[in-house]
């Protein structure tokens, strides 16, 4: 263990703990951009730089470990002043029309110039425009949003493994951007939204949600995910009693399997729950025409049939094709409906192939 | 004061891709001790020489090599040929001069941490170096001379921030030259995540006669805390814009004016900017400064590289704070918030000032940002990279005053 | 002209090398094609937006199409104070081009470089990375005109 001052706190850590750490142990709350525990360090946005006595540098906290007899100071006039300008940097090149995003309330830029009485910028020049046309339905790309914390790049390397983003050119003309800067469809993206999940501001967003409420409006509502028997755990973003997205609860205790991860379905694909051509109750074919019929109706005219084609033709000319999107033990009743009750062991599923 | 000539001394009598012309002037004798002596006794005479960085950041090189753990079954030692700074062309000069000096010394480090792979990372706007060196370590192979220890010569492609020891690092290991955060620091963790030494090429360089004359000798040339020789390489308005091997306790008075020859056309001095373009700009009354790392310290400058660009009385200042800002924006590698934006935002500011549009109120925010820049940014690009425009603001404020709207 | 997928090949063994055939394709092409580029990818193991990122972290790598002589003028500072910008505009008049951009023949690229480290003679350019020294504006035509 290795003891440090922290905002003038006495506190002892392991040997390797990296100051944010330490901080927060402490009870001292650090900003941080780039920083994102579920990947790999960056140390680049310099939000969580704090001031160790006799050092002439600022430390960026998420990079350095602790020392022994570290004295440390997380908001000393000049830790706040660097804070400030590097906030205000940041505000000279991101679009700020926080009234019309999907991230006000829920902006990490917002809630920083908040915190330090960032109103404007006294930086704010030129600047090149970054916004990226992308035909793909699921992610808007305003890359005049962001602030090139390289998380989106570090989890589509680290979470997903897709590998379709990384930087291009470099200095202030360095942006996000595919390889010759293409469109994601042309990419090996596989439009998880991991992207989206973790980027700080309004830069990567999902069109699929834009327009339907902001982020601080929704309410959140816990569920795991039907798609497939993996089990995620989602959060449906709820708006007037209508879901209108889908976004990541990264809490390990929440979301054990896959920590906030999701594909594309599950992020994605929910619009069908309101879909004015969703079926809603069972149909039964007569005479060429669909008409509603009860579940009991329904299930016992099923049952009638099967028994039926069984007794006329054997109950080998019937098999039960399941699929992903049930459960392990709903495939388990499935086979099993099929051996014992019908009498067959022609069983598959979707997952096989 | 005259020239002392130590790395150049057989300069243009030797081929400098001859192994066999270099050990006719005594070449590899160094390296033959080094072999015969324990490692860590090697390293111990490598400090006591008081031998410091000649890259810019001035850290003792024995002290240096003493972080490298033993006991790691790999290690490298990496030359740092980037020589990006402008005005600088020293290691150029010392290659065309005397190559194998530095393939000695890389080869003596190689047997002081016990590695027997160097890679030399030569800046891409050498290919003609990268020519040479390749034949020189081919001769030397010839000749036997550098034992088992082999050296791969890589080629940079355009990129200021690879003169930083952890960027240079990532591009051999082929990706944007990012720098990364230390520590960890590469002589724990450097090329491909194993113990390495990177060094300059003029700090490899004086290794041979270290070990062939002894640390003793090497600590009394020059500056006591800095000591050896400094190849300077003087650029701007000087009579002899060119190069020169110094003791490093001879003052920028005597390189400026003895060995110089003064200003051209007959002006007078304005000022000096030492150690390339991140350098501060110097005024006349602290010329009498002695050129070593610490002396120059004191008047808040840096040796740096050796590059000593001097500016006569009619030239404009904030013209040229203006143009080194915008290499700085070039250069940076847009890693870091602070480096990355405030490159660009400094470069706009300046450039404001200097077309006659600004305010005080820019002035202000100039030297703000430059604050925040020199204490937070990453790496020492971003925290130099105010350092000109810090030290003009500071020695010649009247030249940005009357410019202001 | 050498297959790109060669001059790959033949830096396959450097560990970390895709730079150095990046610099082999270059001396061949003048610039990086979208093929060899991800060629160079799959060789040395590297995603294509990786790849695609080093290639344009680099100044003296060109993902996009360039002339037979690539010019580059320095700017930086020893450059400046001896006149680089005078030098600047007369090639650009010579050529008809503006910094950045390539003559309708093909022949001449120009760019801009920060020091290429032969300060002991500014202005300096390079022509395909072979520097001359002592660049005065009325020198530029007989220097261009000696490249067919």
């Amino acid at each position: 263990m290795i003891s440090l001052k922290i905002d003038g706190k006495e506190i002892q850590v392991p040997r390797g703990t990296m100051l944010l750490e330490a901080c927060r142990k402490a009870g001292a709350d650090l900003p941080t951009l780039c920083y994102d525990e579920d990947l790999r360090l960056a140390g680049s946005c310099r939000m969580c730089v704090v001031e160790a006595k006799g050092r002439p540098n600022l430390l960026a906290a998420c990079v350095m470990p602790a020392e022994n007899g570290m004295d440390i100071q997380t908001e000393s006039p000049d830790v706040v002043e660097a804070r400030k300008v590097i906030l205000e940097l940041l505000t000279a090149r991101h679009k700020f029309d926080c009234h019309v995003c999907e991230k006000d309330g829920e902006c990490k830029l917002q809630d920083y110039c908040y915190r330090y009485g960032v109103k404007e910028s006294r930086f704010s020049g030129e600047g090149p425009h970054f916004y990226k046309e992308d035909p793909n339905p699921f992610i808007e790309r305003d890359y005049d949003k962001c602030i090139m914390c390289t998380r989106c790049v570090r989890a589509c390397e680290e979470i997903t493994g897709a590998d379709a983003i990384n930087l291009e050119d470099r200095g202030h003309h360095a942006k996000i951007s595919t390889a010759f800067n293409g469109i994601l469809a042309d990419s090996t993206c596989v439009f998880c939204g991991q992207c989206v999940m973790v980027c700080p501001v309004g830069a990567l967003t999902s069109k699929v949600s834009a327009g339907k409420g902001k982020a601080a409006q929704n309410k959140k509502v816990l569920t795991t995910c039907t798609y497939c028997g993996t089990g995620c755990t989602l959060e449906l973003n709820v708006n007037n009693d209508k879901v209108v997205g889908v976004t990541s609860n990264r809490d390990r205790e929440y979301s054990p399997v896959n920590k906030g991860a999701l594909c594309v379905k599950g992020r994605f694909g929910w619009d069908f729950i309101h879909s004015p051509e969703r079926l809603t109750t069972p149909l039964i074919r007569e005479n060429g025409e669909l008409r509603p019929a009860s579940w009991e109706e329904a299930l016992d005219y099923a049952a009638g049939k099967l028994s039926g084609i069984k007794e006329k033709y054997g109950a080998d000319t019937l098999a039960m094709f399941t699929s992903a999107r049930v459960t392990n033990e709903e495939n388990y009743l499935a086979q099993k409906f099929m051996r014992a009750a019908i009498g067959t062991n022609n069983v598959d599923h979707c997952a096989r192939l | 004061m005259e020239e002392m000539r130590i790395l150049l001394k057989y300069a243009d009598q030797i081929n400098p891709e001859s192994a066999q012309d270099y050990i006719k002037v005594g070449g590899y004798k160094g390296l033959e001790k080094a072999r015969l002596m324990e490692k860590k006794a090697l390293i111990e005479e490598v400090k006591k020489s008081g031998l410091r960085g000649r890259g810019g950041a001035g850290f003792n090189a024995g002290m240096k090599w003493s972080f490298v753990p033993q006991d790691a079954p790999v290690k490298y030692v990496v030359c740092n040929l980037d020589e990006g700074e402008p005005g600088t062309y020293k290691d150029r000069i010392i290659c065309e001069k005397n190559a194998h000096a530095l393939l000695e010394g890389m080869a003596i480090c190689g047997a002081a941490i016990g590695s027997d792979q160097g890679y030399i990372y030569c800046r891409g706007e050498y290919p003609f170096i990268v020519k040479l060196l390749k034949n020189a370590v081919q001769s030397a192979k010839q000749a036997g001379a550098l034992g088992n220890f082999d050296i791969e010569v890589r080629m940079g492609a355009g990129a200021y921030v690879c003169g930083e020891e952890t960027a240079l690092i990532e591009s051999i290991e082929g990706h944007r030259g990012e720098p990364r955060f230390k520590p960890p620091f590469p002589g724990v963790a450097g090329l491909w995540g194993v113990p390495t030494v990177v060094n300059n090429v003029e700090t490899f360089a004086c290794l041979p006669y270290i070990l062939t004359n002894g640390a003793q000798w090497f600590a009394t040339i020059g500056a006591a805390k800095y000591p050896g020789t400094k190849v300077v390489t003087l650029t701007g308005d000087i009579v002899n814009a060119t190069y020169f091997e110094v003791p490093t306790n001879m003052t920028l008075r005597d390189v400026i004016f003895k060995l110089g020859g003064g200003i051209k056309n007959g002006k007078k001095f304005k000022a000096v900017q030492v150690g390339g373009t991140s350098g501060a700009f110097i005024p006349e009354e602290n010329l009498d400064t002695p050129i070593d790392f610490d002396s120059m310290g004191t008047i808040g400058a840096a040796l740096g590289s050796g590059a000593v660009l001097v500016l006569d009385e009619t030239r404009d200042i904030v013209d040229t704070v203006a143009r080194i800002t915008k290499f700085f924006e070039h250069e940076s590698c847009g890693k870091c918030n602070p480096c990355r934006e405030g490159t660009f935002r400094m470069r706009e500011m300046v450039q404001k000032v200097n077309e006659g549009k600004g305010t005080e109120r820019d002035l202000e925010s100039i030297l703000l940002l430059a604050r925040v820049m020199r204490r937070a940014s990453l790496c020492g690009l971003g925290q130099a990279a105010p350092i000109p425009v810090e030290s003009t603001i500071k020695h010649f404020k009247y030249e940005y005053m009357r410019k202001l709207i | 002209m050498a297959n790109y997928k060669d001059l790959i090949a033949s830096q396959q063994g450097k560990k970390g090398g895709i730079i150095e055939a990046f610099h082999a394709i270059q001396s061949e092409y003048n610039y990086i094609p979208k093929e060899a580029l991800e060629e160079a990818a799959k060789v040395f193991g590297m995603s294509e937006a990786k790849a695609y990122g080093v290639a344009t972290f680099y100044s003296y790598l060109s993902t996009e199409k360039r002339g037979k002589y690539i010019i580059r003028m320095c700017e930086s500072a020893p450059c400046h104070v001896a006149g680089a910008d005078a030098v600047i505009k007369a090639i650009e008049n010579y050529l008809g081009i503006a910094t950045g951009q390539t003559t309708a023949d093909g022949k001449f690229t120009l760019e801009l470089t920060e020091c290429i480290g032969q300060c002991q003679a500014t202005p300096v350019i390079t022509v395909n990375s072979e520097p001359i020294f002592n660049v005065t504006p009325d020198m530029i035509p007989s220097i261009l005109s000696a490249y067919k």
